[in-house]
């Protein structure tokens, strides 16, 4: 079942949701680590040209993942939630799917307005042209601030919504982590 | 061969029919060999450019401030004329700090264990009227290797005389393969090089 059905996610929704979940830890672990004083200059040259290829790659699945949302049923809450329960994790989810869009256009943004001029060279396979902004130091600073918060803002929330997934599998033990690990009917 | 040598440092300033005129005429005027030959030390108005092509168009380019050299021409035999040239790295200039930083850093010069970049010719070949190709030994970051550059007599007079120098160097072979492939390994040399006469 490639769709999602009202009772289960479907595997489009599930594969788009663990790949885009380990690319945005990944993402982060990697601009924390690229982003240290005291790194090895050209390690930190090829730490960043990785990021930026992971992190079109996550924009990308990103885009189709918005899509997926979009076109596709929203399998409905678990039984027993409260209506402000309900009203969180909408809200939640969101925030994430927007911010999964807002963090990579900010770092998009980000090397497009640097003085570095550094071309986006994905997986050295091809060129991404950099947006049609103007480089600065003043708007790289911006870009740079925003991409960073964002990305740690995303950081907060993913923190959240597994803290979430875990309360409500170990907890309450219902479906809500499970049905987003397998896809087949559950009975309730 | 010392005709053709007399035309190499001769040829910018003269076009091929006043040098026909000049050597039938009274030599008196004339340069002349022995004004050429001797010891040139290169100076500060010279200008050492370099660029690196990136992917998708453009790329670095920069100059280096600080350097220093010597050329002994010999006015007999281009062949036997030797060039001496050194520059500091530290002293690279690109327009943007961060850049000239990277390139002072362990990722390429490294101008904080390696401080100074040599180059001393080994082969000296005429190629055209005032064209040469200096081949020799460039010695950075601890590597010595072989390259060629292409040299165009631009300017001379008894004291002062100019080349044109262009070559390409790949940078792998130093050990500063940083940045490779969205920067170019060849470094494009591209020097004004004025001697002042010794």
């Amino acid at each position: 079942m490639l769709r999602n059905r009202r009772d289960a996610f479907g595997w489009g929704t599930i594969a788009l949701h663990w790949t885009i979940a380990l690319l945005i830890i990944g993402l982060i672990v990697l601009g924390y680590a690229m982003t240290r004083p005291n790194i090895d200059p050209a390690l930190q040259f090829d730490l960043y040209q990785w990021h930026k290829s992971f992190g079109f790659t996550a924009l990308a699945l990103s885009v189709i993942r918005v899509i997926w949302w979009l076109a596709n049923k929203h399998p409905a809450p678990v039984a027993g939630l409260s209506t402000l329960e309900k009203r969180a994790s909408a809200i939640t989810h969101r925030l994430l799917i927007g911010l999964t869009i807002a963090v990579p256009l900010a770092g998009w943004a980000l090397a497009s307005t640097s003085t570095l001029g550094i071309p986006t060279f994905f997986f050295n396979r091809f060129v991404i042209p950099h947006l049609p902004m103007e480089k600065s130091a003043g708007a790289e600073a911006f870009w740079t601030d925003m991409h960073a918060i964002l990305a740690y803002s995303l950081a907060g929330l993913v923190l959240l919504h597994a803290s979430a997934a875990f309360h409500h599998h170990f907890l309450r033990r219902d479906t809500v982590l499970m049905r987003m690990l397998r896809s087949e009917r559950h009975e309730s | 061969m010392s005709i053709v040598s007399f035309r190499f440092v001769t040829a910018a300033s003269m076009t091929l029919a006043s040098f026909a005129l000049y050597a039938s005429a009274s030599e008196a005027k004339a340069p002349s060999l022995d004004d050429a030959a001797g010891r040139y030390d290169i100076d500060s108005s010279s200008q050492i450019n370099f660029s690196v092509d990136q992917v998708g168009g453009g790329g670095i380019s920069g100059k280096f401030g600080k350097f220093s050299g010597t050329f002994q021409l010999d006015g007999g035999n281009i062949g036997r004329s030797v060039v001496q040239f050194a520059l500091f790295p530290e002293t690279v200039q690109t327009g943007e700090p961060r850049i000239e930083n990277f390139l002072r850093s362990s990722a390429i010069f490294d101008t904080a264990n390696h401080p100074k970049i040599t180059f001393r010719s080994t082969k000296i070949t005429q190629t055209g009227e005032d064209t040469a190709e200096i081949e020799g030994n460039l010695t950075a970051k601890g590597t010595t290797r072989t390259e060629h550059f292409e040299a165009k007599l631009t300017k001379w007079n008894r004291n002062v005389i100019s080349f044109h120098i262009q070559g390409g160097v790949y940078r792998t072979r130093y050990d500063m393969s940083a940045g490779i492939p969205v920067y170019s390994n060849i470094v494009q040399f591209d020097m004004i090089v004025n001697g002042q006469k010794h």
